[in-house]
């Protein structure tokens, strides 16, 4: 069963793997220059992000579009935490300087624990994790499904950044926090420094794709592609479907937050627009031009869409967006399952010319598919978009 | 399975391990002292030619706004490549889009300072879109001009800041308003730093004064419900509005004020983020008789304006209007030129020694750089809509405003600086 579900054999999944480390660890680095590089590693955070995506929507069908949430919890924590570090340099007094401009001059209790390196460490992976899983429960426990889940976490991240902006003196409000200069006692303006970063978030990402090649092998991630193409039947075997959802989902948000905390001082600022409903979009546009259901369609079209974007705003500064917009339209149109699929679909073509003519088109990219639809799946027949 | 588990994730392990002890071979914060960054200056400038970067917003909320700056930029380089470019050199524009995100910002500014090796940028609008570009500009120790009205309370070496701060815009239009007998003022912004630093001025500044803020309510920004704001103005009883929304918010506002009876005679409304572009958006019938507070209006009566408007028309359009963060962003172009010439150099640290003093005869008058902040003097000056849809001059500062973005010459202001 698990070959067809469009899982890569175990070979393939460690070549893939190490081809993947190999160009992000030792061609990119030297073929980059340093700007490229630290722009890679942005998008590096941006594929880690979709990493997650892939499991929680590519394989457990829950359209995340509230992403943006874990990514700036992530983030703030990291930033909150470089901000009172960058306080308490040089004798400083330990209160961050948009605090001094902005607020009453004293660092807020809520702050405090952020001092701990450990801590922020720690509540990198834990908040966004605690509290996925906690919405997880509350909404997966109710049944709450489709394109409903898609609302709340879409409604989530409005009210995630109306909360930031609102809170100027303590989050930088629309500012958001920037002006890094250090990274746990290292200095951000050393490009050695800024070189480790990128290799730490490069390693991450790997680590990321191998978490989520042995999640896909395990049992865990078949009853998961279980529960998306037909809930009840897993719910009549004697699996409790919201718990299954629930964990992809608190996995999904961790690597979303850890994404934020590597963005952080790559970049050098977290700000409400890196993080509110239009990001949260365009990690899900990334995953979908790629292929969400594969192991590798995720990290390709997250960093692919985000160098295209980058590419096409140099060259065409005044009207890069059409291309951008065209490049979607002609996607999803042409290549539902993602760019990945085209491997799939040349291969399918080559061994069976007349199942891959025949094969029903898939579901839209925007759509999880209908519990009618997949539940008359017979099981041991891949769903659609899975595999087209 | 737990075999096959194990193995795929033992790679990676390894490879994170490794990177980690890489880092051991880097600065500590702190060792380094400041201005010892690691980037070298790659600019170029053996050749005929030396270049420069314009950051705007082309796409994005901001665009509108941007776009206009974009071109008043490009009008000044054209110029100044006309009459000889800058120490003998012409300007090459490399124009990058900042998508109104501060991230994207600090992403292109990083890639025209370190990649396209530009002398000097110029652009910016919003304050996130400027705080994001700080960090990358004192890094690589390069020159950014931001060209927009702002909320103060920064200097930075490597920006020069030729829009107005808050002495010359807000300041002014408050002492105005006083003049005008206005006691109780009422103050409507939307949510982020500029109106929110602005109104914490206007609060300390209405205290020191026996002046009354009787009201104040912000809307997140691109917000268009103002039924319940405009019907607090109302009953508020205030002799005034001060007005800090941005966008499209200002058509909401202004619609529902004049719904409920309002006027520019009963209670006036002082706008400081409305500038002759913004006038036609928000619609010349809500905005007749209303005032602005701005250094430029398209109306001043100087030679340098009346060429200048003349020779935007020309370029762009008999129908286009100019706008103070227009005028501020050609006069910055300027500026960086005479600043470059007077050091006889183009290098960040010779220009920023020369800087003290260069001056301009710019649209709105002379105006004088300020090298130990980095401003510039300004003429603060109050506007008022009329129904063609530009700003006439209804009152004016006698002289060039020196600027203080940290307020340290007004007692009353004391706790706003930190």
């Amino acid at each position: 069963m698990t070959g067809g579900l469009g899982v890569p054999s175990r070979r393939n999944a460690l070549a893939g793997t190490g081809a993947l480390a190999l160009v992000l660890l030792v061609v990119a680095p030297l073929m980059l220059s340093d700007f490229r590089l630290a722009l890679l590693g942005k998008f590096i955070c941006f594929a880690i992000v979709a990493v997650g995506i892939g499991i929680a929507w590519g394989r457990g069908g829950m359209l995340t579009l509230g992403q943006g949430v874990f990514f700036g919890i992530g983030g703030y924590a990291m930033a909150m935490h470089l901000k009172l570090a960058d306080a308490e340099l040089n004798g400083g007094s330990g209160v961050p300087d948009f605090m001094l401009l902005y607020g009453d001059g004293t660092v807020p209790g809520w702050w405090e624990p952020f001092r701990s390196p450990l801590f922020t460490l720690l509540a990198v992976v834990a908040l966004p994790a605690l509290l996925a899983t906690a919405l997880g429960l509350a909404i997966f426990k109710r049944r709450i499904k489709g394109a409903y889940f898609a609302i709340l976490s879409q409604a989530m991240v409005a009210a995630f950044v109306v909360l930031l902006v609102g809170q100027q003196q303590t989050t930088g409000g629309t500012n958001g926090l920037n002006g890094f200069r250090s990274f746990f006692g290292y200095s951000l303006s050393d490009p050695a420094n800024r070189l480790t970063l990128y290799y730490l978030a490069a390693g991450i990402l790997v680590a990321a794709v191998a978490l989520s090649a042995a999640l896909q092998r395990s049992r865990f991630g078949e009853l998961l592609v279980a529960t998306r193409d037909a809930e009840e039947r897993v719910r009549f075997l004697g699996y409790d479907p919201a718990l299954v959802k629930t964990v992809a989902f608190a996995l999904a948000a961790a690597l979303a937050g850890v994404a934020g905390a590597l963005f952080v001082p790559i970049v050098g600022i977290i700000s409400p627009a890196d993080i509110g409903v239009v990001p949260s979009i365009v990690f899900i546009v990334g995953v979908a031009v790629g292929g969400r259901a594969g192991l590798f369609g995720p990290v390709l079209g997250a960093i692919g869409v985000a160098w295209a974007e980058t590419s096409l705003s140099e060259a065409f500064p005044s009207f890069w967006s059409y291309f951008q917009g065209a490049l979607l339209i002609a996607v999803i149109a042409l290549l539902p399952g993602g760019a990945a699929s085209l491997v799939d679909r040349l291969r399918e073509r080559a061994t069976s010319p007349r199942r891959g003519a025949s094969s029903p088109p898939a579901a839209g990219a925007a759509g999880t598919p209908a519990p009618a639809a997949a539940a008359s799946t017979p099981a041991d027949r891949p769903a659609e978009e899975v595999h087209p | 399975m737990l075999h096959r588990n194990r193995r795929l994730i033992a790679v990676p392990l390894a490879v994170l391990t490794g990177t980690l002890a890489l880092s051991s071979c880097g600065a500590k914060a702190g060792e380094t002292t400041a201005g010892a960054s690691g980037a070298q200056s790659c600019v170029d400038t053996s050749g005929d030619s030396v270049k420069v970067g314009f950051i705007n917003s082309l796409s994005g909320t901001m665009a509108i706004s941007e776009t206009t700056v974009s071109e008043s930029l490009k009008m000044a380089v054209d110029e100044i490549n006309a009459a000889g470019g800058v120490m003998g050199k012409k300007l090459d524009v490399v124009a990058e889009d900042g998508a109104s995100e501060p991230a994207t910002f600090a992403e292109k500014a990083e890639k025209l300072v370190r990649q396209d090796c530009v002398a000097a940028v110029f652009g910016g609008w919003t304050s996130s879109s400027r705080k994001a570009m700080l960090p990358v500009f004192e890094t690589n120790n390069s020159l950014l001009f931001y060209p927009v009205q702002y909320e103060g309370l920064e200097s930075s070496p490597n920006i020069y800041y030729t829009g107005a701060t808050t002495n010359q815009q807000i300041i002014p239009a408050l002492d105005w308003l006083k003049e005008q007998g206005k006691s109780k003022i009422f103050l409507v912004g939307s949510d982020y730093v500029f109106p929110r630093t602005a109104n914490k001025i206007i609060n300390a500044y209405a205290k020191a004064n026996g002046m009354t803020v009787v009201g104040e309510e912000y809307t997140p920004l691109g917000s268009t419900d103002f039924t319940t704001i405009a019907n607090k103005v109302a009953s508020s009883g205030a002799d005034a509005v001060f007005n800090t929304l941005n966008g499209d918010s200002n058509v909401a506002f202004f619609r529902q004020y004049r719904s409920l009876g309002l006027s520019p005679e009963t209670m006036p409304v002082v706008s400081v983020s409305i500038a002759e572009e913004e006038v036609s958006g928000v619609g010349v019938e809500n905005l007749v008789g209303q005032y602005t507070a701005w250094d430029y209006y398209q109306t001043l009566d100087t030679p340098a304006n009346t060429k200048f408007v003349a020779d935007f028309k020309a370029a762009y359009g008999a129908d286009r209007v100019t706008s103070d963060p227009m005028e501020a962003a050609y006069t910055s172009v300027y500026l960086w030129k005479a600043m470059v010439e007077k050091a006889g150099s183009f290098e960040t640290d010779a220009v920023n020694e020369a800087a003290d003093g260069v001056s301009f005869d710019a649209p709105e008058g002379t105006v004088v750089v300020d090298g130990d902040n980095n401003h510039i003097t300004k003429t603060p000056r109050i506007g008022q809509v009329d129904s063609t849809g530009l700003i006439n001059t209804v009152w004016s500062a006698p002289e060039p405003v020196e600027p203080d973005p940290y307020l340290k010459s007004y007692p009353w202001a004391a706790g706003i600086a930190g």
